[in-house]
């Protein structure tokens, strides 16, 4: 009885203290559809995403950071952090113990009902999209009380970047017909994909349409039947590419017009965050360079 | 499967394991990121106060109580099937969970009214509704228990569909792979005291049947037809316990994913230490897989600290290399006598 009286006790004390922070208090939905309010703008922040990770830092707030994942890996500032797992094992002893008053995870992830359960506040993001990058932005800077035109600022630039990183591109090299290779399986990224995207945006044609879905697993012959004019792969998949049936005798890996990426450079192109811009960058080099040696070499 | 020098009273080893398992869970409050210290700052620290007692206590003893069902389970799938070779997975519950994650995963991304329905009902009632079904399926393919081989048949039938449907989501949508990854390689890191006092409830429920109706179990090691001879209601024993069976796996696995080799391993190693009835068999397995996964999950934090490694990864390691030992003792001592 003793504490139910002090359970009323202390609800009435913080409903009367609470009315003046909640009129500041910001409710946002996540990716979960889960109504998510944050009372006070959070000064520790736990991320459990890469692309979150980043898009926190593009918002100028990495130094309210306590705690990444383990393949968050930029900006270099993040070394050191601690590592707080990743995103199917979150170790969530270590991410109480740095005591957050927001996590930011996927939707794909485990343990946001044990988060919620242990009295975090957690917010569930999954950009997948250009437009997703824009709107995941907006969310966590309305939650990190940054204004929205900051964001909205940043997101300015980052677009700009990409425009720019098309123009660079000379009229030539528009047009040609692309395979990206996420992973060995294969699994390619389609036009409907972040990468598509991106490349749709660069004047290149993907060879994977939107209709099979943004991330396919593919038959290698598709890609030998649909002859593409790139290539782009990550170099631990490139390694073994020339040896798959059929592949080497593929026009692009005679004439050498594969573009492998080291893997901090797939990280770049593979995360849907404010780092689009510098992946377009990179894929806009490869188209050009590409284009140019096919020139060079077709010419004589 | 036989062993030698099984001299110990069923007493004594139950007493001794119960007591492994207070320590362990002892240990595993104070085992982990932080280490030992939280432990004595518990008292005056919020922070550390919520790392061993909603953290740490519940995940050592919900580790100990999954490993409980395993080891309880896989006592009741040896017996009932009288092979040595029978872990808790035979029924197709395992492959029924990962289809049920699997689709659970596929869906969260799909349209927003499935994702809210779901977050409701958890990965952890989508995976135990899967087992449940596939377990169900089994049931109806082998037209009832009466037939073990029919059950053995269609249990790995269903095991083998239900797997292959599972890959297929996993491929068609990569980005549940992740996902899938974690629940197959099993973890005891998502424990939480609600989860803890589920399994327990469980536990003690499945316990009192397997104990009760052990029996049939006893008969059944004579041979099935001198277990008709016996007298004993034969096919309503083995339905219950089938069901018993379904529902400490399908539990188990809802709560902590495939975790491999303990339902398989425990009751071999209590079979090793004491010769006794299959009452004592089923509670001594429960118990002895209690210990087994408390101690995969103490090594797991232990290991990497402060990082960690998959639990199910430890437990086949632990238990496979203690079963090999086992049977290499026994058969040096066979030879040489």
């Amino acid at each position: 009885m003793l504490k139910r009286i002090n359970a009323f006790c202390r609800v009435a004390l913080l409903a009367v203290l609470g009315f003046s922070a909640i009129a500041q208090a910001v409710v946002l939905r996540d990716d979960r559809q889960v109504e998510v309010t944050i009372t006070q703008p959070p000064q520790r922040i736990v991320s459990l995403l890469p692309s979150l990770t980043e898009t926190v830092c593009a918002l100028g707030q990495c130094q309210k950071l306590v705690g990444v994942d383990r393949y968050s890996n930029w900006p270099e500032s993040l070394a050191k952090l601690p590592r707080m797992g990743g995103g199917i094992d979150p170790n969530i002893e270590s991410v109480v113990a740095v005591k957050p008053d927001l996590v930011l995870m996927a939707t794909s992830a485990r343990g946001a009902e044990r988060f919620a359960a242990l009295g975090l506040t957690v917010l569930a993001l999954e950009p997948r999209s250009h437009a997703d990058v824009q709107r995941v932005m907006r969310i966590v800077a309305q939650a990190l009380d940054v204004p929205v035109q900051e964001s909205d600022r940043v997101w300015r630039h980052i677009d700009a970047a990409v425009n720019a990183a098309a123009q660079s591109i000379p009229s030539q090299a528009k047009g040609q017909r692309v395979y990206f290779e996420v992973s060995r399986a294969p699994y390619g990224a389609s036009e409907s994909s972040f990468i598509g995207e991106t490349l749709q945006r660069l004047g290149a044609r993907n060879i994977l349409p939107a209709s099979l879905g943004p991330f396919p697993k593919i038959n290698p012959e598709f890609v030998v039947r649909a002859q593409p004019d790139i290539i782009m792969v990550g170099d631990s998949n490139f390694a073994d590419m020339a040896t798959r049936p059929g592949w080497q005798n593929m026009q692009a890996m005679r004439t050498q017009r594969v573009c492998h990426f080291k893997s901090e450079e797939s990280d770049v192109l593979v995360r849907a965050g404010p780092r689009m811009a510098e992946a377009a960058r990179l894929m806009a080099k490869c188209l050009t360079e590409k284009a140019e040696a096919h020139k060079a070499k077709g010419a004589p | 499967m036989t062993y030698q020098g099984a001299r110990c009273s069923a007493r004594v080893v139950a007493l001794g394991l119960l007591m492994l398992c207070a320590l362990g869970i002892a240990l595993g409050s104070a085992v982990g990121s932080t280490g030992i210290e939280s432990w004595f700052s518990a008292l005056h620290d919020d922070t550390a106060w919520q790392i061993v007692w909603d953290i740490r206590l519940p995940r050592s003893v919900g580790a100990c109580a999954a490993g409980a069902l395993l080891g309880l389970a896989g006592a009741l799938a040896q017996g009932l099937f009288r092979n040595p070779l029978a872990d808790p997975y035979l029924l197709g519950s395992a492959s029924g969970a990962s289809l049920g994650v699997a689709v659970a995963l596929a869906l969260f991304g799909g349209n927003p009214f499935a994702a809210e329905f779901l977050v409701r009902l958890g990965l952890t009632g989508a995976a135990f509704v899967g087992a449940v079904l596939a377990v169900l399926l089994t049931l109806v393919l082998a037209r009832g228990v009466q037939h073990t081989l029919r059950l053995l048949l269609a249990g790995v039938i269903v095991g083998v569909v239900f797997g292959a449907v599972a890959s297929l989501i996993t491929l068609m949508r990569p980005d549940v792979l992740q996902g899938m990854q974690g629940f197959l390689l099993g973890s005891t890191s998502f424990i939480g005291w609600n989860a803890c006092v589920l399994m327990l409830g469980v536990l003690l429920v499945c316990l009192v049947l397997a104990f009760a109706l052990s029996r049939v179990l006893d008969a059944l090691s004579l041979g099935e037809s001198t277990a008709l001879s016996l007298g004993l209601p034969l096919v309503p024993m083995r339905v219950a316990l089938v069901c018993v069976l379904a529902l400490a796996t399908g539990t188990a696995v809802a709560q902590t994913g495939l975790v491999a080799f303990v339902g398989l391993a425990a009751p071999h190693l209590v079979r090793s230490v004491v010769k006794t009835q299959h009452n004592w068999i089923v509670l001594l397995s429960a118990l002895m897989g209690g210990v087994l996964l408390l101690a995969a999950d103490l090594l797991a934090r232990l290991l990497l600290s402060p990082q960690e490694m998959p639990v199910g990864v430890l437990t086949a390691v632990l238990g496979g290399g203690y079963l090999l030992w086992l049977m290499y003792r026994s058969q040096t001592s066979r030879a040489a006598p």
